[in-house]
């Protein structure tokens, strides 16, 4: 299996929306590449004709029944804001993705 | 005088029925033992006032949300955060008259084996304070076997609850996926996150699991219940029990450790439980690296949301918006959540999926078909907890892989969605041994049962042999 490159810790830190200064990046290059080297082991087992488990339960949706209730009010959603605006989150304008 | 150390729940509800003591007074006596050992111990993150009642009070692993106390998950993106909401969990405790003790330390979102990865400082093993007490939930562990809670709840993803219940000598259980409601608890793998009781004895914990457990329109993945029998026989006549070998006979297993356990099982026969062999082939040594990436994957996508918008930490004078999400991401999450995060979205990332997140699916599968071959023989399953007792402070901080094997033998069940409960059975060094009983999906009375019977058996002090 592949080691983790400069180049493709820093796309999946992008795609991760991190940003990691230099010196943790020497750090995780190497632990990253120990980690997908030793998780890598599950490619060992032939495993064709097996389905997926994504979920422990044979459970598939749980209606409910569609009748409004009372929800969080306005000041509880924003009570945590780290700042706000009138009724709104405040954040930064956008920039280059 | 109220002896913190020994009152187990079903003590302190007798005690306070018989009005022999007030709930003020009860309250009271926690508070004081927490002045008193947590200096040492840091098992708490935040210790609250006494809300008033005569209900016996409870701590609360700081993932579980709690309206108007502060909610960290041990981790400084969360500093302040103050949810407005209670978490099913904690409604249905307050109905039961339980008042909150306070909030517990854990890893940072309940990543890691040692609770050494908080952002507010690592949680000491009541047994030797130079030693971790296990993870994530070292806080609620080291609080109940401290004397600093009569109980409390935790959270279990691959191992949680039972391990730091293993390493500080007390009951803990993982319920069946699906039992306990997540609603209000923050996410780490939702295929995976149980919410479970701590306890000083069987009896207890399977009260407070009846608390908690059963279905809530709030979380569309629980289901309807059996009745919780909280157990009282003596015997385990007519019991099958199954010894895994690759579970009992790994060479990470301490010969301390391996020698408690076989006692236990010894006592089984002695009970009358019909005790075989069996084998898990592939639960062991694939159980590790397929939970390391589904666990890792589940958890880059619900730690998406500490993005610095809505609640929680944001960076002081950012740019512009992605550089806001960015720097906000990587000043608040600590060294753990990290790591995960990018290994999980390199999992999930194009072109490798079907190589680890997909293949590590199907182990899964693997692993659940291979449990249900041995509950074909067998009504549950017995193991150690942990490979070994409690380790050094700072042991296994510098390599992640030496920390992950910590939940080697916790691990494979928990991908099975099974239960499983810890139970002391001995010490080792003068540590406590925890033995891990697992049943099938839904089979927690049987837990109970066994679990009970064992701990009359054992006859283990729970008290920590230098506070005693």
């Amino acid at each position: 299996m592949p080691e983790i490159s400069r180049e493709q810790l820093l796309h999946v830190a992008h795609l991760a929306r991190l940003e990691l200064r230099e010196d943790e990046l020497a750090r995780l290059e190497a632990q990253l590449g120990d980690i997908i080297a030793a998780v890598s082991k599950v490619s060992e087992l032939d495993l064709g004709g097996v389905p997926a488990t994504s979920h422990p339960l044979d459970v598939v949706n749980a209606w409910g029944e569609d009748e409004p209730r009372p929800c969080l009010s306005v000041e509880d959603a924003l009570a945590n804001a780290p700042e706000r605006e009138g009724d709104y989150f405040r954040v930064p304008p956008g920039g280059a993705s | 005088m109220i002896d913190t150390l020994r009152l187990t729940a079903e003590d302190a509800k007798g005690l306070l029925e018989r009005r022999e003591v007030s709930g003020p007074e009860l309250f009271a006596a926690y508070l004081e033992a927490i002045g008193e050992r947590d200096p040492e111990l840091h098992c708490y993150l935040h210790v609250c006032e006494d809300p008033g009642g005569d209900g016996i009070p409870i701590a609360i692993k700081d993932v579980i949300g709690t309206k108007g106390i502060p909610t960290t998950a041990g981790s400084k993106i969360l500093q302040g955060y103050v949810p407005v909401y209670d978490s099913t969990v904690v409604t249905r405790c307050k109905e039961h008259g339980l008042r909150i003790l306070g909030k517990t330390n854990t890893d940072e979102f309940a990543m890691g084996s040692s609770t050494e990865n908080s952002a507010y400082g690592p949680t000491h093993n009541p047994w030797d304070p130079s030693r971790v007490p296990g993870g994530s939930g070292g806080g609620s562990a080291a609080a109940v076997s401290g004397g600093l809670a009569p109980w409390a709840l935790g959270s279990d993803t691959g191992g949680s609850i039972k391990q730091p219940s293993s390493l500080c000598g007390n009951v803990g259980l993982r319920p069946t996926y699906g039992t306990v409601s997540r609603y209000g608890i923050v996410a780490f793998a939702s295929s995976l996150d149980q919410v479970g009781p701590v306890a000083r004895n069987v009896r207890d914990c399977a009260y407070l699991y009846s608390v908690i457990a059963g279905r809530d329109p709030c979380d569309s993945t629980t289901v309807d219940v059996p009745s919780v029998v909280l157990p009282e026989a003596d015997g385990l006549a007519g019991l099958r029990v199954g010894v895994p070998r690759e579970l009992n006979e790994h060479e990470a297993i301490e010969p301390g450790v391996r020698v408690a356990v076989q006692r236990a099982i010894e006592l089984c026969r002695e009970l009358g439980a019909e005790v075989g062999e069996c084998s898990l082939p592939r639960s062991v040594d694939f159980g590790l690296p397929c939970y390391y990436l589904v666990a890792p994957a589940e958890a880059s996508s619900n730690l998406a949301r500490y993005d610095g918008v809505r609640f929680g930490y944001r960076t002081p004078h950012p740019e512009d918006r992605l550089g806001m999400y960015k720097r906000t991401r990587d000043e608040g999450f600590g060294d753990e959540p990290k790591r995960r995060i990018l290994v999980g979205t390199y999992a999930l990332s194009a072109g490798y999926y079907d190589a680890y997140y997909g293949q590590a699916q199907k182990v899964r599968t693997v692993i659940a078909r291979e449990h249900a071959d041995a509950f074909e023989r067998f009504d549950v399953l017995v193991m150690p907890t942990s490979p070994t007792v409690a380790f050094e402070l700072g042991g296994r901080t510098a390599d992640p892989l030496a920390m992950y094997a910590s939940d080697l033998l916790t691990i494979p069940s928990c991908m099975a969605g099974l239960p499983g409960l810890n139970i002391p059975c001995g010490l080792s060094e003068g540590l406590p041994v925890g033995l891990q009983i697992i049943g099938p999906q839904f089979a927690e009375n049987a837990l109970f049962r066994v679990g009970h019977a064992l701990e009359q058996a054992i006859g283990f002090d729970v008290v920590p042999e230098r506070l005693r």
